[in-house]
């Protein structure tokens, strides 16, 4: 389904346009047009949908901000029972994030699986609709815009996906996946996309001669090259990175990551860039953001990140990650966490960390920890932080 | 006999005691339809109990091919595996496949990257391990049961009397993995193979993996051997490393050796191109450039030379002799054309500084 993130209303498929979107009234009482798969968390229905999305005003455009979330909450309902379904509970994948995206920088998103990183990425993208909070667009609020209103600004927001082998239409031919984005944007005419196309695949370090192949005749590292193609080619402002690299062999996806890099320059792109490798995210993010069961429970600058980090959740996740250097690995300070992280179908109370954590005080379990900022730039939902050197 | 304390003693060590698994010129080719591929080509190596040894490589470089014959799980019609695999000093290659069979757990087990699809969906937690250690040893039911929760309980799984009647969908994938471990070991093998035994798992789950095999083999002082692609876990976890490329070891020596001493472009190439959690690299990374090659057509010569940046530097040698693995100093064996000096000018004056 992921084939093509242009299509907008296509994309989205069984995960916002399915019987539940329309028969889902606002907390309906028992949603009998459900999707009967019970308990299928990624059957993302929103719970609530407004009516009509309330008209996006045009706030003042400009400023620093490409990206303003506020309070974004994307709650999938759970519900169970074959003939009947009725709710019991929602899963809480994503509760209450709130962050911005600076024109031209790379905001790193890392978690566990999970963590809701990669669907704080799709509500951004408006792949999903959120439950609640708002998401703000280069000044306009798209929460709640229905995809017609969506499909004229999908072109500034674009998405690179994890697996290259998924990503991509096996029955197309790279040229026509690299065009469809224009095809649908409709601004050029069929020469001025073929030339665009070519374009894009030189920008990317592809021959143009490969575009009559089909996917898989290209190897991981050129599939995630054609993906990348694809999403840049109506020359978006935004784009969004899912694990780009994750899939990718060492030397390959040191090759991606360099790409990554010199388009952003080179087109003065914006990066929110989703992984679960944290070295990744250490050398193309200027800005880390590190999430917990929904929330975001730091945020910092790369060096603060990666320097003084503050949060115990932040400090296990940094000391986990093996460095490749025997000598300093074996030094190194490890904190070891019990247990798998909790589901998000029934959160911790109070601070969600804190049955995991080591410094948690009583306080820690009744009262949910805001994220404030504790040093210029660095914020932090701990009741307790503390500076603490891992790396 | 202990485990070396992470192998300070490392290599020299290594060569005193006579390897528990000893794999001379394993070759292990697939017929298919677009030619013969290669998978491994000639590797050899030895690992000691008590000792871990790490592989890495890329996709297709024969590591995990490597591994499925070690385990004699390579029989099939098109295959053919030559060479010898000496376990304990019996050739596994020439033994029958019962033998083989009946070594496969007992004295050999296998750990696999993802616990979801190598255990059955059909059957509880209890029953696969019950089954497997059944198998091998002559005891009623009830004594493998108890030696099931006794086992879950060893790695880790708590409430294991309940937990062993659950079926694997009912755990965690860190739970999974610790299952599947506490499976391989039931019958107290004296060599685990671990085929990349963290890559589906978060990192704080990693951390706890790795913990509890350097527990558990202090504990039953086999041998391992891990493969992965991600060097922080191996240096993590390793005694030795093995690099592997196209099918054939590039380089093999101590830990230390392999990343502060690296002799093979390819080698370089691994290490400068990681980025690193530790540090802030220079805004490009160092790249091997180009892709690993295809087992069907491996490059003549060097299979690396392709990709090389000082294969020039060989006057030709490269793109047509391959080289041997030879040891450069103790315990530290390299493929490489390249001049012993030049290789260590160029790692202290081109590479180092990059890493």
């Amino acid at each position: 389904m992921n084939g093509n993130p242009v299509n907008g209303s296509d994309v989205t498929g069984p995960a916002s346009t399915g019987p539940g979107a329309a028969g889902e009234a606002p907390a309906g009482p028992s949603g009998f047009l459900k999707d009967p798969t019970p308990a299928a968390p990624a059957t993302a229905v929103p719970a609530e949908r407004p009516a009509t999305a309330p008209a996006a005003i045009e706030a003042a455009r400009g400023g620093d901000d490409l990206v303003k979330v506020t309070d974004l909450r994307v709650h999938f309902p759970v519900s169970k029972g074959a003939l009947i379904p009725r709710k019991i509970g929602a899963v809480r994948a994503v509760d209450g994030l709130s962050f911005t995206i600076r024109r031209g920088e790379t905001l790193g998103l890392v978690g566990e699986s999970g963590s809701g990183k990669s669907t704080t990425g799709r509500a951004i993208a408006r792949l999903l609709e959120p439950t609640g909070g708002t998401v703000e667009f280069d000044g306009r609020d798209i929460t709640h815009l229905s995809s017609g209103k969506m499909r004229p600004l999908r072109r500034n927001i674009q998405m690179i996906f994890q697996d290259p082998y998924t990503s991509l239409n096996p029955r197309h031919t790279v040229g026509s996946i690299v065009a469809a984005p224009l095809k649908i944007a409709a601004e050029l005419s069929g020469d001025g996309v073929k030339a665009r196309v070519r374009e894009l695949m030189e920008l990317v370090g592809l021959s143009p001669e490969h575009l009559s192949r089909y996917p898989h005749e290209f190897s991981g590292g050129q599939r995630q090259r054609i993906g990348i193609a694809r999403a840049l080619a109506t020359g978006p402002k935004l784009v969004i990175a899912d694990e780009p690299v994750s899939a990718l062999d060492v030397s390959v996806r040191a090759q991606v990551v360099n790409l990554l890099g010199d388009l952003q320059s080179e087109l003065g792109l914006t990066y929110l860039f989703i992984a679960h490798d944290l070295s990744v995210v250490r050398h193309i993010s200027d800005r880390v953001a590190v999430m917990y069961l929904g929330t975001i429970v730091e945020m910092a600058d790369r060096a603060g990140m990666y320097e003084h980090p503050l949060h115990p959740y932040t400090h296990a996740l940094l000391s986990a990650v093996p460095v490749p250097d025997p000598a300093k690995q074996h030094r190194r300070e490890r904190i070891l966490l019990r247990g798998d992280p909790p589901t998000p179908l029934n959160p911790p109370s109070g601070c969600r960390f804190h049955p995991r954590c080591w410094k948690a005080e009583e306080v820690c379990g009744t009262v949910e920890p805001q994220l404030v900022e504790i040093q210029p730039g660095h914020l932090a939902a701990c009741h307790f932080p503390e500076e603490r050197e891992l790396v | 006999m202990t485990t070396q304390p992470e192998g300070d003693a490392g290599a020299a060590a290594a060569v005193a005691e006579p390897a528990h698994l000893r794999v001379n010129d394993l070759r292990v080719t697939f017929g298919t339809d677009d030619g013969e591929v290669r998978a491994v080509a000639g590797l050899s190596f030895g690992v000691q109990r008590g000792r871990t040894l790490g592989i890495v490589g890329e996709s297709g470089s024969g590591k995990s091919a490597a591994s499925l014959a070690i385990m004699g799980l390579q029989r099939g019609k098109r295959t053919t595996v030559s060479g010898e695999i000496l376990l304990a000093g019996e050739n596994l290659v020439t033994a029958s496949a019962e033998r083989v069979r009946r070594m496969r757990g007992q004295e050999m087990a296998m750990i696999f990257q993802d616990p979801l699809s190598s255990m059955h969906p059909y059957y509880t937690i209890g029953d696969q391990i019950i089954e497997a250690y059944r198998v091998h040893n002559d005891v009623s039911r009830k004594a493998a049961r108890a030696r099931a929760i006794e086992m879950l309980d060893r790695v880790g799984i708590p409430d294991p009397s309940r937990r062993v009647s659950n079926y694997p969908h009912e755990f965690s994938g860190g739970m999974r993995q610790r299952a599947m471990i506490a499976m391989a070991l039931s019958c107290d093998p004296s060599l685990l193979i671990a085929d990349e035994p963290t890559t589906a798992l978060d990192v704080t789950v990693q951390a706890q993996i790795l913990d509890l095999l350097r527990d558990l083999q202090k504990e039953f002082h086999s041998a391992i051997i891990i493969i992965t692609h991600d060097l922080g876990v191996v240096a993590e976890i390793s005694d030795e490393v093995l690099v592997m490329y196209a099918g054939n070891a590039i380089e093999h020596g101590s830990v230390q050796e392999i990343f502060s001493a690296p002799q093979h472009p390819y080698t370089w190439g691994l290490l400068s191109s990681i980025t690193r959690l530790d540090r802030t690299r220079a805004d490009r990374l160092r790249t091997v450039p180009g892709n690993p090659p295809s087992l069907i057509a491996v490059p003549p010569g060097c299979p690396f030379h392709p990709r090389c940046q000082y294969a020039e530097l060989t006057g030709g040698l490269s793109r047509t002799v391959h080289p041997p693995l030879e040891t450069v100093s103790p315990g530290h064996r390299v493929a490489c054309h390249l001049a012993p000096e030049t290789r260590t000018r160029i790692f202290r004056e081109e590479v180092a500084p990059t890493l």
